[in-house]
């Protein structure tokens, strides 16, 4: 079944009220940032996609799948599921070796010619001290949990419509995972509080009080912000990166990593 | 009558999802008896009393929760009778969870916590394997992954049952518990029989004795090396 749009039909508040916006009409190829202050529902409403809910939320959101409501299968058996969702946590509850969960999730997943060292040399690729596949889940840190979590959302739960929340918090390299989760012709929902990557989103929802308050589509000055932040984000990276290997930073010219934006050269 | 049975780890969220399940079935006018069975002591009636339902308390004391509500089904099933109530909730606190509460007629709901871990369906037994309704709680603390191979390991566990993923403060799946529960065609009979044998438990530690150690024990035992013997008279 190909997945051309999702609708999600509009739910009520915290207090109950109806949610302003009317239904929201997502499409194949789109990404959407989500970005509101904390507690004011983001993770519900990609909780609400990733069940595909049917009003039986505490949002009370429905999610149609190319206009039509989904069957119980499909919103149920992992093997037909058309969600990947890498969530907030950031540890494993699963008392295994790193290998059995993904050889296991895998199987959940009904795919069957899943390299595991594949998948954990993804993983390996985002955090810094690499994982082992012989390590059990539970003694993996945070960074390296999130890192293993990525590369099994973008490898094993490979799916249409990807949902992403706050990848930017675990230490991990945000940009090369969000890269790894995307794909051409998917639909992505990431949540943010981060304005690099809210901003370079197409489309954004604004949440607040539990509901979907405003959607604003980025401008061309946005995006070219978003361009020039990049560039920024970048140099503090590598700054975390040099302040990780133990070395001592001297300097940092302010000026000319201004000059030298892509915000500048666009000009 | 219908009787629903719903037994469940510590701590599951049992009472919670139960406590959003029955405002839902409340809301469409079904009237429930509820009967929770702990051991020493439980809030929980006073839970479920503010929901307007009439709730009966049974402590079982020294003797198992299962066994208890097992011994006393016939004073359950009497006073959700005289409430005139169409449907009885039964909460249990099993422990051991070698028992498994439900009766062949009646409907076997099993509350399990998705942060136990995957080894933990299969830990548990007839309780969950024996149950017609498997309702995971807490899956939004674990990775969508680990809740997936969760619900992997329970369906192998109980390829038959329906699985309802819920949660215990937001309420979600207890319309789906509400609703299978109003359409269940169980009526209890008056000759019920559990679908799962309790496990052997003529021993002397039943009747109190404190001791450890094989030599100061009687009755149907096990040893380490898996062989079983009786000892006694």
């Amino acid at each position: 079944m190909e997945i051309h749009q999702i609708t999600i039909q509009a739910g009520i508040d915290k207090l109950g009220n109806t949610e302003r916006l009317p239904d929201l009409q997502i499409n194949k190829g789109e990404i959407y940032g989500i970005v509101g202050p904390t507690g004011s529902g983001k993770s519900q409403l990609i909780a609400d996609i990733e069940q595909l809910a049917q009003g039986d939320t505490a949002s009370k959101r429905k999610i149609l799948i190319n206009g039509e409501i989904p069957s119980h299968e499909l919103r149920s058996d992992p093997r037909k599921k058309m969600v990947a969702q890498l969530s907030q946590n950031m540890n494993f509850f699963a008392d295994m070796p790193v290998a059995d969960f993904l050889k296991l999730h895998a199987k959940c997943r009904g795919k069957k010619n899943i390299d595991v060292k594949h998948v954990i040399s993804i993983a390996n690729t985002l955090t810094g001290e690499p994982i082992n596949a012989s390590d059990n889940l539970t003694i993996l840190s945070g960074g390296q949990t999130r890192a293993l979590m990525v590369a099994d959302v973008a490898i094993i739960s490979e799916s249409p419509i990807v949902l992403i929340d706050e990848i930017e918090n675990a230490g991990i390299k945000k940009h090369e995972a969000l890269q790894l989760l995307s794909g051409e012709g998917k639909i992505i929902l990431v949540v943010t509080h981060d304005p690099v990557l809210a901003l370079s989103a197409q489309k954004r929802i604004i949440m607040k009080n539990g509901c979907m308050r405003d959607i604003i589509e980025s401008t061309y000055r946005e995006k070219q912000i978003s361009l020039q932040l990049n560039d920024i984000d970048q140099y503090i990276l590598t700054l975390r990166e040099d302040v990780r290997a133990g070395k001592k930073i001297e300097e940092v010219n302010f000026d000319a990593l201004l000059h030298e934006s892509s915000f500048l050269k666009c000009l | 009558m219908k009787f629903i049975i719903v037994a469940g780890t510590p701590g599951a969220g049992k009472t919670a999802v139960l406590v959003h399940t029955l405002k839902i079935l409340l809301q469409q006018n079904v009237k429930p008896s509820v009967v929770k069975i702990d051991c020493l002591y439980s809030d929980d009636p006073k839970r479920f009393a503010k929901l307007g339902v009439p709730v009966q308390l049974g402590l079982s004391m020294d003797m198992c929760p299962d066994h208890f509500s097992i011994y006393n089904t016939d004073a359950i099933l009497e006073f959700a009778k005289e409430q005139n109530s169409e449907f009885l909730i039964m909460e249990t606190a099993g422990l051991c969870h070698r028992c498994a509460p439900y009766t062949n007629n009646s409907l076997g709901v099993c509350v399990i916590d998705a942060t136990s871990g995957p080894n933990n369906p299969m830990k548990v037994g007839p309780f969950l394997s024996c149950a017609d309704i498997v309702v995971i709680t807490k899956g939004d603390m674990i990775s969508q992954a680990e809740r997936e191979i969760f619900r992997e390991c329970i369906l192998e566990t109980n390829p038959n049952c329906s699985i309802i993923e819920a949660n215990g403060l937001s309420g979600q799946g207890a319309s789906e518990l509400a609703l299978q529960i109003r359409s269940t065609e169980k009526l209890v009979s008056e000759n019920e029989s559990l679908r799962h044998n309790a496990p052997f438990a003529v021993c002397t530690l039943c009747a109190g004795e404190k001791r450890v150690g094989a030599e100061h024990h009687r009755g149907l035992l096990r040893k380490m090396n898996g062989m079983q013997e009786y000892v006694g008279e």
